[in-house]
């Protein structure tokens, strides 16, 4: 462009430019190709535990318990037979099956006290709807020890102790506050005149929630969903507390899972496995949104 | 709660201005409006659930932390003593407890926050595989935390048979440690570190992925380099992020209660409050102590999340 008045220097100069340029590129593509390399190594670092879980779960007990770790052992399921009880008789299904209804109830409460809560806190919002945010928020930062002894004599004396449904009420509670948070900023994404319009057309809250606010924001329900499934599925400290027996759940499980007599190692990789597989699909499957569930909606 | 003509939506000024306009109900008016109960009443469920179950057990813990109360002497219940809080301050191993939580705290929150900005910076570069790293990243984060526990226990710490001894035996070292027995809190704080890193890691690529672009190029047409741009662009944007990324973190971790149990079972000085709270409850049945405990740990949590909760409103407002 400016060539044409001054020729030489400037020819110069963008020579030097492009020069500068390229170096520039080159630099930060081998700064990439760098990066890259670091990037798996530390990957691959961080995923090698739970690729050994899974290696060693497919080994036979005699294999899994060598020094050095024989990588290339023959695969065999026996692990997950023994699991399954095959030698001891004991099922595993009660606890997986306990696990399953705290977090899937739990979770369907959760969204159904959700969905009209971030209704009231975004789309139609009470007065000092941030403090009523904030509350929420303040529960979740309220640790579970803290009402773990009430809630422990209550069950004693109401006779709830070992019960699975007291359990999955008490994971309802833990995670509200999470899907309000979630939920809301998922509503607050919704354009108002989709409310107008629904409102000009008569229809009430019921209408408008199952109409309008469910259909788009259904996504937003899953990945909150996953998100609760996930952290009731994982919760140790209450259901120790508060189940034994007939309502234990997979983690209470897995705790005694470990006796000191024999190998046991392919046999607790193939129980970690086996129950961390459903945490593992719902993470995936929520994957774009766990940032957002995880920083309760703040991180987007 | 008469004036609920304004638009849902509106912006805080409008809404400051209109407050002004309007006269300020009474206090009747305001309770038995029937336009306000309609707005509160889907938001009713949610809260007086969350209040019975979270609030009013905490109250009791309060009150229990006061008590004098121990399952097997039933009859010496009393209300109306500090010894409960005393003991907690005073007994060595209690005291103990109180410490490693605040240490155990402190070092996987800044450990994985510091581990977890350099993988997200380099994750925030174009290179082949990068969804599959990220995805091999998350997966810890997506192991049921007892199972990881025992994983870390028995597969990898176990001294005749574990990876590490295993590897040390591969490369050809004598030493084959006891990993859990030799350092017990290390042992506990690394394999938290592995669990909470992609969790950090996630909210500072989320936060690096946020960075305004013109801002980045402009700062590239203008020649900046690239230390320069990583010290006055991403870092005074990445603060946030790595405030709420820790404070989190120390909401979670200082609850950490897995780990402890399945790994060491609280011996060797690594009971933390939450597992002593729970021996306290369920081995000791001594009710009056376990809720000082918990009160103890709920203090703790409270001066974090004084923090949090500002950090959160920051973001919070910009959306």
């Amino acid at each position: 462009m400016t060539s044409a008045l001054a020729p030489a220097p400037s020819k110069l100069a963008a020579e030097r430019k492009k020069s500068s340029e390229r170096g520039r590129r080159l630099g930060s593509r081998g700064g990439n190709i760098a990066a890259g390399i670091a990037a798996w190594a530390i990957g691959i670092l961080f995923v090698f535990p739970v690729f050994f879980m899974v290696l060693t779960s497919l080994h036979s007990e005699v294999n899994a318990s060598t020094n050095p770790p024989s990588f290339f052992a023959p695969l065999t399921l026996d692990g997950y037979r023994e699991f399954f009880g095959a030698s001891s008789g004991a099922s595993p299904w009660p606890p997986l099956i306990n696990s399953a209804t705290a977090s899937i109830i739990s979770t369907i409460l959760v969204i159904l006290l959700a969905i009209p809560a971030a209704y009231a806190l975004s789309v139609k919002p009470i007065k000092k709807w941030t403090d009523a945010m904030f509350f929420f928020l303040s529960t979740k930062m309220l640790p579970a020890v803290a009402g773990l002894l009430p809630l422990y004599i209550i069950a004693r004396y109401l006779g709830l102790l070992d019960n699975i449904n007291y359990l999955l009420i008490l994971y309802t509670a833990m995670n509200l506050p999470i899907a309000v948070w979630m939920m809301r900023s998922f509503l607050a994404d919704i354009p108002v005149e989709l409310f107008e319009a629904a409102a000009i057309d008569g229809a009430g809250l019921i209408r408008t929630l199952r109409s309008i606010i469910v259909p788009i924001i259904s996504p937003g329900i899953a990945a909150t969903a996953l998100i609760c499934f996930i952290f009731a599925w994982n919760e140790l400290l209450l259901a120790n507390t508060l189940t034994s027996v007939i309502a234990g759940t997979a983690p209470v499980f897995l705790t005694s899972f470990v006796t000191s007599q024999g190998l046991f190692l392919a046999k607790v990789c193939a129980a970690a496995t086996i129950v961390s597989l459903p945490v593992i699909i719902a993470g995936f499957a929520a994957q774009d949104k766990l940032v957002q569930g995880l920083s309760l909606g703040a991180v987007k | 709660m008469a004036t609920t003509t304004a638009t849902p939506l509106d912006t805080k000024a409008e809404a400051k201005a209109a407050k002004k306009k309007e006269p300020k109900p009474s206090f009747n008016e305001r309770w038995l409006d029937k336009k306000g109960w309609i707005r509160r009443f889907p938001l009713l469920p949610a809260l007086v659930f969350t209040i019975i179950l979270t609030q009013i057990p905490f109250v009791a813990t309060i009150i229990i932390s006061f008590m004098n109360w121990e399952a097997q002497n039933p009859t010496e219940i009393a209300f109306g003593t500090l010894d409960n809080y005393v003991q907690v301050f005073t007994d060595p191993a209690l005291r103990s407890s109180v410490f490693f939580t605040i240490v155990l705290t402190v070092t996987v929150v800044l450990v994985s926050l510091a581990l977890g900005l350099g993988i997200s910076l380099l994750l925030n570069r174009k290179f082949f595989g990068r969804g599959a790293v990220r995805t091999m990243m998350i997966t810890p984060f997506l192991i049921v935390p007892v199972a990881a526990a025992l994983l870390w226990k028995h597969a990898i710490y176990n001294p005749v048979y574990g990876l590490l001894n295993g590897l040390l035996t591969l490369v050809g070292a004598e030493a084959q440690p006891d990993w859990i027995t030799e350092f017990p809190r290390l042992a506990i704080e690394v394999q938290l570190i592995w669990y909470w890193t992609p969790f950090m890691t996630l909210i500072l690529l989320a936060g690096l992925q946020s960075r305004p672009g013109d801002i980045l190029e402009a700062a590239n047409v203008d020649g900046a380099s690239a230390w320069q741009t990583f010290r006055f662009i991403t870092m005074p944007h990445m603060r946030r992020y790595l405030e709420l990324g820790g404070l989190l973190g120390s909401i979670y971790v200082i609850q950490t209660f897995d780990t402890v149990f399945v790994m060491t079972a609280g011996s060797l000085g690594t009971a933390n409050l939450p597992f002593t709270v729970y021996e306290t409850l369920y081995s000791a049945q001594n009710y009056g102590l376990a809720s000082a405990q918990g009160v103890v740990v709920v203090i703790f949590s409270i001066a974090i999340a004084t923090f949090l909760l500002r950090t959160v409103s920051t973001l919070f407002e910009e959306s």
